[in-house]
């Protein structure tokens, strides 16, 4: 299984030079199986690029993970070449909601006036589903969706392949509900999700002066992804959905933050950053 | 998945109950008590543990919900039972046979938690003496 960064930033595309190493486009991870079945996880603007990598040898079909629909995880889905494509088979997954289909919520975005394009115009060949909260089979991989702790409808997903596993919880705050260090596992928003992942990408969107101020938010802290990452026994993790006021230096600062206090090297923990590749 | 995990339902419903002055129970679809808050141990008379599961017959056992003719309720008419199986709210009056062997009048009430349309996840049920609330 390999895994590509395209987007990583949280909140709204941050370009400048304060980024560059890091970058600043919003969510986007490719996962690409030995067989070539691509699964995309999140669609911010961080899709666009990748859209572009994925026209010049596209695949029979493409799984569009969403994790959840606010706007910054959707906003780059119309400059995803490939829904241009009538060739393209493109399945969304994303978050039930019991209040509108999955594909009636997209469109709020999908449509005018914040699109000038209604989503159901598109001409690739679109399904829309339920994340697979009782797991699913999709080509190679095997991927299972979970609830977690974050404003509205909103899931983790855990990909297994060759054996390997990746956990995707980008938009987490499970300190919300639980003493991360005191309550048992079970009882930890996402636990199971990433439990014993060998790759682990995470939020951690503040550091431990801020998070005070943004309890609700949605998001975690430095302290908090280190205490979550231990419990959950991860092999690695990559520090994700960076804040768009953190500069690339500030990013550096907050990964040798968790190393610390997760007591890890760089080989096992450190800040997401696009174009990072990472084979599993 | 490799582990149980408990629905983030349960997960927000625990910590909510928590922060509660009012005592709270929270059990699974299978009745078996799965948390209860500080206000609830002083029912029960003990505290609860971390990762320790009541089986619904245990704690059945425990406390003892009687109806007016001094009778313990059958499940299906206790509130929780209600709760969990019509999956509706509910509230009534009921005695309670105590751990210290107390019988106290209770206000309680329960309702499901449905994670989804169609995913009872669960029970929680608040309970209180008439005398706490005046």
């Amino acid at each position: 299984m390999d895994v590509r960064i395209w987007g990583c930033r949280g909140s709204i595309a941050t370009p400048g030079p304060d980024t560059i190493r890091h970058g600043g486009n919003t969510s986007c991870v490719e996962v690409r199986a030995g067989n070539g079945h691509v699964i995309v996880l999140d669609a911010g603007t961080g899709a666009r690029p990748l859209g572009v990598d994925l026209v010049g040898d596209p695949p029979e079909r493409i799984d569009l993970l969403l994790t959840h629909l606010h706007v910054d995880h959707l906003e780059g889905l119309g400059a995803f070449a490939p829904i241009w494509s009538p060739q393209t088979e493109l399945h969304i997954w994303g978050p039930p909601s019991p209040v509108a289909s999955l594909d009636e919520r997209i469109a709020y975005y999908f449509s005018p006036p914040l699109f000038p394009v209604h989503l159901s115009q598109v001409p690739a060949r679109v399904a829309f589903h339920d994340a697979p909260l009782r797991g699913a089979d999709l080509g190679a991989f095997h991927v299972e969706a979970q609830t977690i702790l974050h404003p509205g409808p909103t899931v983790g997903y855990r990909i297994e392949a060759d054996g390997r596993v990746l956990a995707y919880l980008t938009d987490h705050e499970p300190a919300l509900a639980a003493d991360l260090d005191g309550v048992s596992p079970e009882w930890i928003s996402g636990h199971a999700i990433a439990d014993g992942a060998d790759l682990l990408i995470h939020d951690c969107q503040y550091d431990e002066e801020e998070y005070p101020s943004h309890i609700g938010w949605g998001h975690s802290s430095t302290r908090q992804v280190a205490t979550f990452a231990r419990r959950a026994g991860v092999e690695r993790l990559l520090l994700y959905h960076h804040d768009p006021m953190h500069g690339d230096d500030r990013l550096d600062t907050m990964g040798a933050r968790v190393r610390e206090l997760w007591s890890v090297d760089a080989e096992r923990c450190g800040s997401a950053a696009e174009g990072m590749r990472v084979s599993l | 998945m490799s582990t149980s995990q408990r629905d983030l339902v349960l997960i927000m419903a625990r910590e909510f109950s928590s922060r509660l002055a009012t005592a709270a129970f929270l059990v699974d679809p299978d009745d078996n008590l799965i948390y209860f808050n500080e206000a609830a141990e002083r029912v029960l008379g003990y505290a609860f543990q971390e990762g320790r599961v009541i089986g619904a017959a245990d704690w059945m056992h425990a406390i003892v919900t009687l109806g007016d003719d001094g009778e313990p309720l059958p499940v299906h008419e206790r509130p929780l039972g209600i709760a969990l199986g019509q999956q509706v709210p509910t509230h009534r009056s009921v005695n309670i046979a105590t751990p210290a062997g107390d019988v106290r009048r209770i206000e309680v009430t329960a309702f499901p938690l449905l994670a989804h349309a169609d995913e009872c996840v669960g029970a929680m049920s608040i309970f209180w003496e008439p005398s706490e609330a005046s």
